[in-house]
């Protein structure tokens, strides 16, 4: 139960952070997750990210921060593992299992759903 | 009654006071933080039932993204995301849903420029921009070692 509210407190918190950042800056949801998935791969680079992980959990790894740290993650493993070539292979391959769900959920439900142009996409 | 955007915007911004940010600050907090408590049971979940600790995220992310892409389908996403703002935007589940909406709203072009290509209206930049700095990283990284 611990553990469901330190998730609730430090996801709520990021989400948080994203909207001062909407309602102070202007910048358009296009720009605040590619910021928030690039500062992921930052926060996870420096080594900051994965303590953050340890302490809340899904907290930490639901918002997209936590995507970019999975990058910086995957493309510190294949380095290890593979060398230079790794930092080309490292970070699709850290996130092609979301990216990959991500399109075919997507695909099917354009499929299936008959919405056209009464749904409005997130821009 | 003529006036320039600055002066629209000045007049926006006396009429819509701090209150603005005491509405939207607290819905962003609880409704991100619901979906990462939510994400924090799948995963308490997934780990339970045996799964390693990798392939439980992996099956919670997929799991929030299911249930972000069947709401979206269903029109449901967009009227959360009205409260929610960056609660419900931050997470995987907008994400997911930013690569949802295109996909359904330009299904009338056609399955490669509407659908396929619109897809990435948002997830491109974000993926670009992530793989790019991943991989000045990982170049770093590889010299550092």
């Amino acid at each position: 139960m611990k553990q469901i509210i330190i998730a609730f407190l430090v996801g709520g918190g990021i989400c948080l952070l994203g909207q001062l950042l909407i309602d102070l800056t202007k910048l358009t949801p296009a720009r605040i997750l590619t910021a928030f998935a690039v500062c992921g791969v930052l926060l996870g680079a420096v080594g900051v990210y994965r303590p953050l992980i340890d302490f809340a959990g899904a907290g930490a790894t639901v918002p997209l921060l936590g995507f970019g740290a999975n990058l910086a993650f995957g493309v510190k493993r294949a380095v290890d593992e593979n060398g230079w070539s790794g930092a080309l292979t490292g970070p699709l391959t850290a996130a092609s299992g979301g990216i990959a769900a991500v399109l075919l959920l997507s695909l099917l439900a354009a499929v299936i759903f008959k919405r056209g142009l009464n749904c409005k996409a997130a821009k | 009654m003529n006036v320039t955007k600055k002066e629209y915007e000045e007049l926006n911004k006396s009429r819509s006071p701090k209150s603005k940010l005491q509405k939207t600050l607290p819905k962003a907090f609880v409704a991100g933080g619901v979906i990462c408590a939510i994400g924090q049971c799948l995963l308490m979940l997934y780990r339970y039932l045996g799964l390693e600790e990798e392939t439980a995220g992996l099956a919670v992310s997929v799991t929030l993204i299911t249930l972000s892409v069947l709401l979206t389908g269903l029109g449901l996403y967009d009227k959360l995301a009205k409260h929610g703002g960056a609660g419900t935007l931050v997470p995987i589940t907008g994400f997911a849903n930013s690569v949802a909406a295109p996909a359904l709203e330009f299904k009338t072009e056609g399955y490669i420029a509407g659908i396929g290509a619109k897809m990435f209206l948002i997830a491109g930049p974000v993926i670009v921009y992530s793989t790019v700095a991943a991989v000045a990283y990982g170049v770093v990284y590889a010299l550092m070692k």
